[in-house]
């Protein structure tokens, strides 16, 4: 909201200020939402005795930053622009909160970016630090995102993409040609939210058995979610155990 | 378990169970099969934990080297979006349980950062948690090397490295309440401030740490059993590390002096004097050289930090009542918990104390949505946490970037055409730690 002061604003800065440099969100653009909770305590076996129970609050609006960023992200920005010249149809977005810059690539351009970023001399970000994957069920046609986080030991700068594919076609380039790092992290993310990732040279499961059915780390796979037996006696899995929430 | 080769379709099978040999042997020589497929763990002495390898051998020589990991995965990360997010640090400490304090306050920063409170928690609170974890570093590096004796045959190193541990164990019990798993960081600050006699236990520490550290260089550094086995073994130069995302001691024995305690100062650490030690050997005694000079340097941290807890006084968790644990813990006869004073205000005098309490210990506080990446130096590299709020009082995800997983990526690369012996070198040299592995 105080635009005057953007440039002035160091990398490093508190969430409230981050809060305040995005832009407002109108209450049309709100209602449009899909639906992130209801209620408000969680409870729902039990009569609504909070009168919070018809609260519905709804999913952020998807917002970018407009610049300036400050600190070094107004550069890297730049230099990607400069270097990549298919800028405007790769990067969807760019978000920086809590000091953090998240450009938003679309899939199709991933694996190009992430080699411009690599070895243009003025980005340089050489170290990729893994891939995590995050399942949003509610943002429809960008269910599954992969969060990629950028080291630059160069420049010592860090930035994130994110990356998002919808659940019916969960397929996402593999950055293993320019990042060897994320060999594990790509299986691990396959192994956990089932995002295929194309052009990785062994996408097998990592973490749980080869004959796992499903993939654990999705919102829609219970906690749990296997019976398990002990000392001859079978141990429901939490979701199925009696509750009282 | 049979000595018998059975055939398959890989080719002829032997299990061997410490049993006479010969008749494997004699199997294996009848084949004109050159190649030899031997799988070593998950249950293996030397292969540091339930970490599972599988070796392609010609002769002595290992021609292909895979690696197998899963057999910890317990879920953390999925258990922590059904618990508060102070209760995360409760599983977190769980992960890489040779440095808990790290694997904690890599996430508390995470959560403190997505809070936006990085800025107000209080100063002692950040020069425990420095003091802490420098601790942290010098029990996990003792327990690398002594581990590392160990798989190499050197039973002394061993003992000597876990005595040493025990020293710095003594000092978490004291502090947190316990030994392992202490939960003691928490979003905001720590659980608890300094129990009377800590400072002059830590103070002992120091004299007596860097006489046995000497000691412990002076049975290695120049051992000719020692250098045999480590020296030019197990090469991976900076080309390698830096496609393969090694951090960590593997990284500063390459040359490069990267270390975030330096680069990108997290907890007060600008303020601390302190070396980075690097070794351009790029072998495994390298990488053993950093880790005793890096406990040479924890030590000099320590030292500052507990100058400075002498004059420094005042709260060790936020003021913010809204994220700051309500209660004081206290150590008691029955271990840690809610110390009496605190019980006696919200169960007798204050009925908004007690709501309070019970709102913020059962429902957590809320956390602002977005996420966040915090890193900070773990004994064995970047220890990073993505952590991702929906604005709700649990985390929506919580995803942990352990450098064991990512440096045992190496295996290949270092033991890929050297003999089957030095695999065991190889991977000691890495120091995984399963349970940061499998999460």
């Amino acid at each position: 909201m105080s635009d005057e002061k953007k440039p002035q604003q160091p990398p490093a800065q508190t969430a409230d200020q981050a809060a305040d440099r995005l832009p407002a969100h109108k209450a049309a653009d709100r209602r449009e939402q899909p639906i992130a909770r209801t209620g408000m305590f969680g409870a729902g076996t039990t009569g609504d005795t909070s009168g919070y129970g018809g609260l519905v609050i709804r999913q952020s609006p998807k917002v970018s930053s407009p610049r300036p960023f400050g600190g070094y992200f107004d550069e890297v920005s730049d230099h990607l622009e400069r270097q990549f010249p298919e800028f405007a149809d790769a990067i969807e977005r760019i978000v920086v909160d809590r000091g953090e810059m998240t450009l938003y690539v679309s899939r199709r351009h991933l694996l190009e970016v992430a080699r411009t970023l690599r070895d243009s001399p003025e980005l340089r970000f050489e170290l990729c630090t893994g891939v995590s994957g995050v399942h949003y069920p509610k943002d429809t046609g960008a269910e599954l995102h992969a969060v990629y986080h950028l080291l630059s030991m160069t420049h010592n700068r860090r930035i994130r993409l994110e990356v998002t594919c919808p659940d019916e076609d969960p397929h996402i380039p593999s950055v293993v040609s320019v990042y060897p790092t994320n060999d594990w992290h790509e299986r691990e993310t396959y192994d956990f939210f089932g995002i295929v990732f194309d052009g990785h040279p062994a996408l097998t499961r990592i973490e749980m058995p080869d004959d796992w059915v499903g993939h654990p780390q999705r919102k829609d796979y219970p906690l749990g979610g296997i019976p398990v037996e002990y000392r001859g006696a079978e141990i429901p899995p939490p979701d199925e155990r009696r509750s009282y929430v | 378990m049979t000595t018998t080769g059975q055939e398959t379709a890989e080719g002829k099978v032997f299990n061997v169970a410490g049993q006479d040999w010969d008749e494997v042997v004699q199997g294996v020589g009848d084949g004109d099969d050159e190649r030899l497929v031997v799988n070593m763990g998950p249950q293996h002495p030397s292969t540091h934990g339930v970490l599972r390898l599988v070796l392609t051998l010609d002769g002595e020589t290992v021609t292909e080297a895979r690696v197998g990991i899963g057999y910890l995965h317990t879920g953390i990360e999925k258990n922590m979006e059904f618990r508060t997010w102070t209760q995360g640090t409760t599983f977190c400490t769980r992960m890489d349980y040779l440095a808990p304090i790290f694997n904690e306050t890599a996430y508390c920063l995470g959560v403190e950062r997505l809070l936006g409170i990085t800025d107000q928690v209080p100063e002692r609170a950040q020069i425990i948690r420095v003091m802490m974890m420098e601790l942290n570093r010098i029990s996990s590096h003792l327990v690398a090397i002594a581990t590392f004796g160990l798989e190499l045959g050197a039973t002394t190193v061993m003992l000597n490295g876990f005595i040493e541990r025990e020293y710095t164990l003594d000092i978490f019990e004291l502090v947190t309440g316990l030994r392992m798993n202490m939960a003691y960081v928490r979003p905001g600050g720590v659980a608890q401030d300094l129990p009377p006699g800590a400072l002059e236990k830590i103070r002992e520490y120091l004299e007596r740490m860097p006489k046995r550290i000497k000691q412990m260089r002076k049975l290695l550094d120049a051992n000719p059993v020692y250098l045999a086995r480590t020296k030019d073994i197990a090469y991976l130069d900076l080309t390698g590390c830096m496609a393969l995302g090694i951090t960590g001691p593997v990284l500063r024995a390459s040359g490069l002096p990267w270390d975030l305690r330096k680069s990108q100062p997290y907890c007060g650490y600008e303020t601390y004097e302190f070396d980075v030690p690097t070794q351009d050997t790029c072998d495994v005694y390298g990488r053993y050289l950093v880790r005793m000079q890096e406990m040479e340097e924890s030590l000099k941290i320590i030292e500052q930090c507990v100058d400075r807890l002498g004059s420094v006084r005042g709260p060790v968790m936020v003021e913010d009542k809204k994220v700051g644990w309500p209660a004081q813990l206290a150590i008691g006869a029955d271990g840690m918990g809610n110390s009496p004073a605190h019980i006696a205000h919200i169960m007798g005098t204050s009925m908004e104390a007690l709501i309070h309490h019970f709102k913020l210990v059962t429902e957590g506080f809320r956390v602002p949505a977005g996420q966040a990446y915090a890193a900070v130096e773990s004994p064995r590299g970047e220890l990073g946490v993505h952590v991702v709020s929906d604005g709700g009082t649990r985390p929506y995800r919580a995803h942990f970037r352990d450098p064991s997983f990512t440096n045992l990526q190496a295996t290949a690369a270092m033991s890929e055409g050297g003999m089957v012996a030095d695999v065991i070198a190889a991977v000691a040299s890495l120091d995984p730690v399963m349970g940061g592995v499998d999460r």
